[in-house]
């Protein structure tokens, strides 16, 4: 354990950004105004994406809409907000205000402007003037902005970024950042024009092309603007998987690789974590302070640190892209890699979804044969869960009333569960797929051991070189 | 004809306002979302309907209510009843995975009321098959449970069915039995005009309880289904039990459900420690009885009825007297009754009483709750049917009595266990009925 304290202290990303903490908050609603921003430092936030500035918009109401899942609410969120409503230079006024009372903290102004060298120029110049740390390129929304000729239109074509993306970089002093879409084949080919054009940093992803649901009562889609809906930007918990692999994506390539602020469904400090192991050195929150307000940042702060503490890192460097070499192509992944799932009897409530699970969904390698005595093989010699059920259904129950059958129907045995509920899995077919885990409710029921031992590596790639060696 | 003939009664229910308010749709949401949705389910496998329980929680959770409660008809027509009067501690909820787990079992009961509330709100039927050509036409006797559960399954495989009731309304102890905080007497009513617009005839007013009386059914059906539940409560035999103020459990609780007994008052002794007992007393706290005694002759830990009953009873503040049992009744002077009672103790395998312990309880209403008597007047007149013990003799698994004619379930065959028993062997009984049908007319 180091004596210190872990550092959060980002130093000179993208060149010369500095704030305490790698968490910034994004461009977006909770970056909106001056006094909004000063309420997110004060709170805990290292840094602000301030909402994008450029010629004010009119949005429309509705503009918000979510997905919920079982209960929970929001696990996807989407907007067809526009860029800033407020008047460029009340935004840059506020900017000033807040770089004088807070000069530690990261501003960067975000900003989109239509497609010509005067008007990218001037808004530079202003915003420098401002006192932004930096500037971050809004090539990256999908919503409106893109129907006049902005936002993703100009990141889904890589050389309109690369052209705008110079045209920055001849007036700028400050770092220069270009915030990505995802709503393109591959975010490499944008990346690497950002970087043609002098980019000093990216930030991704931006938001997601969706409509996230429709009225089953009035059938217009969500969020219904007087009966229309339009096709909105996605982001929230939902979309931080897409984030990740694009993040990897990019910092994979040595080709289209820079400093990169990470964005896209995170909301505590172990998504943080994630997408600095995949190689950004700051990451952006938006949805989850939507949903729960600045004070989700304590526990950001807290949670990596103390995890920093207990990993020996000192320094967000010291981890920063650690799990990029993890990260392979599946032809150099061991196939002689063997595990099966095992059961722990004593853990296990009965519930039997890892059961259906590998016969509706696997390989048909779990059985409920505890009782019946163990028949290892293949699928033909096991009752299939139709079979079993229905056995269940024609069995005769009848409740309990004396206290006598009331005790002889609560007797399980030496398991918590009746052991003809505890499933068997058949290990000499298990491909160690991992879905019984994934499934199973209980935390270290089910878990996956190795059964390799004595195997030596060999991977797809290494075999099929053989197979052309050995001139077959 | 209707059969929803019960005037609401706004004090009765004040008085017994109930003891699990229904689910908020939301709430409903929540709780069917908590479900893990099993395979081969424990809570399913216990309930001796095998309702589908994940299948109508999920259908809830996905918003798919009349699917909810459509799943539910189909093991159990009684579903709205079940859920309000089935002890699911020792049933679905008992099995439910969730006590391994460390957390509140799924509250199945609460969600099956809500599919069905919601089904009974919108007057919805299940479907039913039209009347087959052969005509199959079979008689219920008893309007209980298990008369309704056969009729409903028949009706719906497309016999006839017709249930012959000797009391005025239908339902069996279902409408005069069950505590007025679980099921309103209404809602067992409204359940049964559903089986009614299914098509099932009924006929009240009817005993059969001559010999005339059975052949003449005989000769009107193809089969003969009993649903004839138990007798008449079991007698103290004690001196002085017919004295005025002495009124056994199942009349006291019948007498307020169907608006014949609106106030209590003064000290009401229960003789007895089943869940009718509990009922009663519990009742008669709520009807305004200042002091409710449970007398009983053995020990607390030798009860019958449910652990969750007998908390109830607690809370409600009834007073349990162990061990003593009733020696005889008097009236004294001012029109009270005076109960004596004395101590009893285990002695080689019988209980004596214990020297010196006798008292006297003065009080205005005796209630014997000491379960309920074996039928006997019909099923002596039943040619070929079996009797042991005072119970029907039938096939648990298809309820054919010795007399292939004859069908039988619930409380009469089964000595008294709960109406989820009894649907469960009223729809096992219209199955095999079906398919003794289909064998003699092939």
């Amino acid at each position: 354990m180091p004596d210190r304290n872990p550092d959060l202290g980002v130093t000179n990303f993208a060149g010369k950004i500095n704030s305490p903490n790698p968490f910034w908050l994004a461009s977006a609603p909770p970056t909106n105004t001056g006094e909004m921003i000063m309420r997110a430092f004060d709170a805990g936030w290292g840094g602000a994406v301030w909402k994008t500035i450029g010629e004010p918009v009119m949005n429309v109401s509705s503009r918000y809409s979510s997905v919920d899942w079982e209960g929970r609410r929001v696990m996807g969120f989407n907007n067809i907000e526009l860029i800033s409503d407020r008047p460029v230079e009340v935004n840059l006024r506020e900017m000033l205000e807040v770089r004088k009372r807070y000069p530690k903290h990261a501003i960067i102004a975000s900003l989109m402007v239509e497609s010509t060298r005067e008007a990218w120029h001037d808004i530079v110049a202003r915003a420098e003037d401002a006192g932004a740390d930096g500037l971050e390129l809004n090539f990256g929304c999908p919503h409106g902005m893109s129907e006049r000729g902005m936002g993703s239109a100009v990141g889904q074509v890589p050389e309109y970024t690369e052209m705008i993306t110079t045209w920055v970089k001849e007036k700028a002093r400050t770092p220069v950042l270009v915030k990505l879409t995802p709503n393109i084949t591959d975010i490499r080919a944008v990346a690497l024009a950002a970087k043609r054009g002098g980019a000093d940093g990216l930030s991704a992803i931006n938001t997601i092309n969706s409509i996230t649901g429709i009225d089953l009562d009035t059938l217009t889609p969500r969020p219904d603007v007087d009966g229309k809906s339009s096709h909105g930007g996605y982001c929230g918990p939902a979309v931080r998987p897409i984030a990740l692999n694009m993040v990897q994506q990019i910092m994979s390539d040595s080709e289209s690789a820079l400093p990169l602020s990470g964005i896209g469904g995170i909301g505590t400090w172990r998504e943080a974590a994630e997408f600095m192991l995949l190689g950004c050195g700051t990451v952006q929150v938006c949805t989850a302070v939507m949903h729960y307000g600045y004070r989700i940042v304590e526990d950001m702060a807290e949670g990596l640190e103390n995890w920093m503490r207990e990993k020996g890192f000192e320094t967000i460097e010291d981890f920063r892209g650690l799990s990029l070499n993890r990260v392979t192509e599946w032809k150099h992944l061991n196939l002689n890699y063997k595990i099966v799932a095992r059961i722990d009897e004593q853990k296990c409530i009965g519930c039997e979804l890892c059961h259906i699970a590998c016969w509706d969904g696997a390989h048909q390698c779990i059985h409920l044969d505890r009782v019946t005595g163990p028949v290892d093989g293949h699928v033909d010699l096991h009752e299939t869960p139709a079979h079993k059920e229905a056995q269940s259904r024609a069995a005769i129950a009848v409740t309990p009333v004396t206290r006598r059958e009331r005790a002889e129907a609560a007797q399980n045995g030496p398991y918590p569960t009746p052991l003809e509920r505890i499933p068997r899995v058949d290990e000499t077919e298990c491909v160690g797929c991992n879905l019984c885990s994934l499934v199973c409710p209980v935390e270290e029921c089910i878990t996956m051991v190795r059964v390799d031992e004595k195997v030596a590596p060999e991977t797809w790639e290494e075999r099929t070189r053989q197979g052309i060696g050995s001139g077959e | 004809m209707s059969t929803a003939t019960l005037p609401d009664d706004p004090k009765l229910r004040a008085r017994f306002s109930e003891l699990k308010p229904a689910l908020g749709s939301q709430a409903a949401v929540i709780e069917a979302d908590r479900c893990l949705n099993c395979f081969d389910a424990p809570c399913t496998a216990a309930c001796p309907t095998h309702i589908d329980v994940p299948g109508f929680i999920k259908r809830i959770s996905s918003g798919n209510l009349r699917g909810s409660a459509t799943r539910i008809l189909d093991a159990n027509i009684l579903g709205a009843s079940c859920s309000r009067v089935c002890p699911v501690d020792v049933l679905c909820e008992g099995a439910c995975v969730m006590h391994r787990y460390s957390r509140e079992p799924i509250q199945i009961a609460l969600l099956q009321r809500h599919a069905m509330d919601a089904y009974h709100a919108l007057d919805e039927v299940p479907a039913v098959k039209s009347v087959a050509a052969s005509g199959l036409r079979v008689g219920c006797i008893g309007g209980g449970p298990a008369s309704l559960a056969c009729a409903a399954e028949l009706r719906r495989q497309g016999a006839q069915a017709t249930i012959i009731e000797r009391r005025a309304l239908p339902g069996g102890l279902n409408t005069y039995g069950v505590a007025e905080y679980k099921l309103r007497a209404a809602e067992s009513l409204r359940e049964i005009e559903m089986i009614r617009r299914m098509g099932v005839e009924f006929r009240f007013g009817v005993g059969v309880d001559s010999a005339a009386a059975l052949e003449q059914i005989e000769k009107e059906f193809d089969f003969i289904f009993l649903g004839v539940g138990l007798g008449a409560m079991q007698r103290l035999g004690v001196p002085g039990e017919d004295l005025d103020g002495v009124m056994n459990a199942l009349e006291l609780i019948s007498a307020y459900k169907t608006g014949n007994l609106r106030e209590l008052h003064g000290v009401v002794v229960v003789v007895g420690a089943g869940n009718t007992a509990i009922d009663a007393a519990n009742a008669a706290k709520r009807l305004g009885a200042e002091t409710v005694y449970l007398l009983y002759r053995r020990s607390e830990r030798d009860i019958s009825a449910f652990d969750f009953e007998y908390e109830h009873a607690k809370q409600e503040g009834v007073q349990f007297l162990w061990r003593r049992r009733p020696l005889a009744v008097r009236k004294e002077a001012h029109g009270r009754l005076l109960l004596e009672t004395v101590q009893v103790r285990q002695a080689e395998g019988a209980l004596e009483p214990v020297p010196d312990s006798q008292f006297t309880i003065a009080c205005d209403l005796l209630v014997p709750a000491i379960g309920q008597s074996p039928l006997t007047a019909l099923i002596e007149e039943l040619r070929g049917v079996e009797v042991r013990d005072g119970r029907i003799v039938a096939d648990l698994a298809t309820g054919c009595t010795g007399n292939p004619r004859y069908y039988a379930a619930g409380d009469c065959v089964n000595g008294g266990r709960e109406v989820v028993d009894a649907v469960a062997g009223g729809k096992r009984a219209a199955l095999a009925i079906l398919k003794a049908a289909e064998a003699k007319y092939a």
